[in-house]
């Protein structure tokens, strides 16, 4: 599914390399998770997988289901199945929540040459979607995130998530803000994408995201590199360990 | 005061051309006293302090600059869906065949050009006395010269809530045209009105508009000034506040080489409420000038402005807006908002909010930024799939929404929206 092959990136604007040598390939059906501290280029990775602006990469690719996500636009990339769950979802004041599903799963459906989601469908698999994710008709009417509480910013990247039914999904530190309450609701939403045809990367901090996300292989990210890989015991070592053990055992 | 004698040269050149629509006793008066106000000011000139951001060079000129025609074959005409009374102008000339019989109960509607002819008429204390008004602390020479010389216009007076709207239409059929028109509107207490207008229609286009509303009345006005990109048009709007009455005004602008809209809004009466509230959006050598004067006068009165602007390829847009709270004015609620989206470098804003008080229990607020498009907004829509230029105008009518929402009527604030995003659209190439 995705592929990355020694992925090195700097700041545009600074001479400072972020990503020194990342290879991961997640697997369709797989669910791999990135853990790291603050700093280790986790976010990064997350943002030059998506296309953000002010990276540059020095060496090495990446590749969604065989297509270079490096040489495509942010919007290709998305239509192409690749989806971010922002860390810090944006507040859009003045653009309509339903107004930027719509577009946006038009958008992705016309770019694949698929035919547009008529209205009906769409109101019908957005209410359903939105329910189950306890988004009310209220937060669906309000602007993109705007005056949304952190827990009702991650549930709406879920939301997203499922509107756009991509193939990979990044979440991009989804448990930070949530308390627990709101985190099993993100997890439920997320588990219930889980399927044999769809990848997913979990970035995060915390190993507890882990426990309702059950992760098939964890990654540990330190200074722009992964220095381990392991099954979910390696979250469970993190916890009970932090990070320092791990980087003195790998050095 | 004697003018200086180049600004005299031009002012009397300005005159030459011109001719005073014939009239009865009362239009007779308002027009002489409106010609020595202007003979008083002279034309405007850079150095005069509210044209400063604008070049009155082509409002000044002696005759109009010529503005080559537009047919719009891909947009019906706007207001089309509404039951209103249609009244139009062909460069600023009445064509009574076009128009609608003016028949809404609870409305008198005449042509200046008949109506002034008689010697007593009630607009005689509204045609020039709200201008007149108006012409302190802050000279206002185009709508004196518009007073003393408007070709035609009408005077409406409203003495019940208005069934329909009353739509004046501005066609622009000769490309030399330079039309000065002039509207009465008397809202009487409790009465109520809406009236749309679209255009400007007229290579040159000069207009006033003077809206006493008295005890309890409403006006709302929404105003499309689109697509005919060459012509030059001043426009002034002075409304004189009763207790308890309400004004809105809402102005879509898109393009258009010069456009300058001034709004003068007085309270008198306690507890009355205006809004006014202008969308503009240009390319190139478009030139928008919005200028603001509201004057609070009157106990626990609300006053608010927003105006957006969308400016591209060397746009340019101009906001100057004041509040003048004066003594005893108090609990004066007033709100100020100007804001430009620069979508290139070469785009550029001027503006000038300004806050005089004079009453010490006021709640006055104001601001006016300037700035391109969000970038991180634009990534979160890019990353979930939305093109960029898609996503550009999503965000430039998000920009816009504040204005827009400025509009009561929801019929016609989609109608709005609807104009702004084909607009965008037919930029996206």
């Amino acid at each position: 599914m995705l592929e990355i092959k020694n992925l090195h990136v700097k700041l545009e604007e600074e001479d400072k390399a972020i990503l020194k040598g990342v290879d991961l390939t997640v697997e369709a059906g797989k669910v791999h998770a990135i853990m790291g501290p603050n700093g280790s280029g986790k976010s990064t990775l997350s943002y030059v997988l998506s296309g953000k602006n002010g990276y540059e990469v020095t060496d090495g690719s990446a590749t969604l289901l065989g297509h270079d996500l490096l040489a495509m636009d942010p919007e290709e990339r998305a239509a192409a199945g690749l989806f971010l769950a922002f860390q810090y979802p944006v507040e859009i004041p003045g653009v309509g929540n339903m107004t930027f599903l719509r577009t946006a799963v038009n958008a992705q459906r016309k770019a694949r040459g698929e035919e547009e989601m008529s209205s009906a469908e769409f109101l019908k698999t957005v209410r359903q979607k939105a329910r189950e994710l306890e988004i009310d008709a209220d937060m669906l009417k309000r602007p993109v995130n705007t005056g949304f509480s952190g827990g009702e910013k991650k549930r709406n990247e879920i939301l997203q998530m499922a509107m756009l039914a991509p193939k990979m999904c990044i979440l991009d530190e989804t448990d930070s803000g949530l308390d627990v309450d709101a985190m099993k609701l993100v997890a439920q939403g997320v588990n219930a994408l889980r399927d044999a045809g769809r990848g997913f990367l979990v970035i995060t901090h915390y190993q507890r995201l882990l426990n309702h996300i059950q992760p098939d292989v964890v990654h540990i990210m330190s200074e722009g590199r992964i220095i381990k890989t392991g099954g979910p015991e390696l979250a469970l070592e993190v916890e009970e360990n932090g990070y320092a053990d791990l980087k003195a055992e790998v050095a | 005061m004697a003018l200086p004698q180049a600004k005299h040269d031009a002012t009397e050149a300005r005159l030459e051309g011109l001719t005073r629509l014939p009239g009865g006793a009362w239009l007779s008066a308002a027009q002489d006293a409106a010609l020595g106000r202007f003979g008083a000011m002279g034309l405007p000139g850079r150095r005069d302090e509210y044209w400063r951001f604008t070049d009155p060079a082509t409002l000044n000129a002696a005759t109009a600059p010529s503005a080559a025609l537009m047919t719009i074959t891909d947009e019906a005409p706007i207001f089309g869906d509404i039951d209103r009374v249609r009244l139009v102008f062909v460069d600023g000339v009445f064509d009574a065949a076009a128009s609608d019989d003016p028949d809404l109960a609870g409305v008198e509607i005449e042509r200046l050009a008949e109506a002034g002819k008689t010697d007593i008429h009630w607009s005689r204390d509204v045609y020039g006395v709200l201008e007149a008004r108006g012409q302190t602390p802050v000279r206002r020479p185009f709508a004196a010269l518009n007073t003393a010389f408007a070709q035609d216009g009408v005077l409406i007076r409203v003495t019940g809530k208005a069934a329909r709207p009353v739509h004046l239409v501005y066609l622009h059929e000769s490309e030399t045209s330079d039309a000065i028109l002039h509207h009465c509107i008397k809202v009487e207490q409790g009465a109520e009105l809406t009236v749309l207008e679209n255009g400007p229609g007229a290579a040159r286009f000069n207009k006033v508009m003077e809206v006493d509303i008295a005890d309890g009345g409403a006006f709302h006005h929404i105003r499309a000034q689109g697509r005919d990109h060459e012509r030059r048009a001043m426009t002034h709007v002075f409304a004189r506040l009763g207790e308890e009455s309400l004004f809105k005004s809402f102005t879509m602008t898109a393009n258009g080489v010069l456009t300058r809209n001034e709004a003068v809004i007085e309270f008198t009466g306690d507890n009355a409420s205006a809004h006014v509230a202008g969308a503009a959006m240009g390319d190139g050598d478009f030139h928008h000038d919005d200028t603001v004067f509201i004057t609070h006068d009157a106990v626990n009165c609300e006053s608010r402005q927003v105006f957006k602007k969308v400016l591209r390829n060397g746009a340019t847009g101009v906001f100057q807006g004041k509040i003048l709270v004066r003594p005893g004015a108090q609990k004066t609620d007033g709100y100020q908002m100007s804001q430009a989206l620069l979508l290139d470098e070469n785009a550029q804003f001027l503006a000038k909010p300004e806050l005089e008080i004079h009453a010490d229990d006021v709640a006055c607020s104001h601001g006016s930024t300037s700035g391109a498009i969000d970038e991180e907004a634009l990534f979160y829509l890019r990353a979930r799939g939305v093109p960029r230029a898609e996503a550009i105008d999503m965000l430039t009518l998000a920009f816009l929404a504040e204005a827009i929402q400025e509009i009561g009527d929801e019929a016609i604030r989609d109608e709005i929206h609807t104009r702004l995003e084909a607009w965008l659209m037919r930029r996206r190439g």
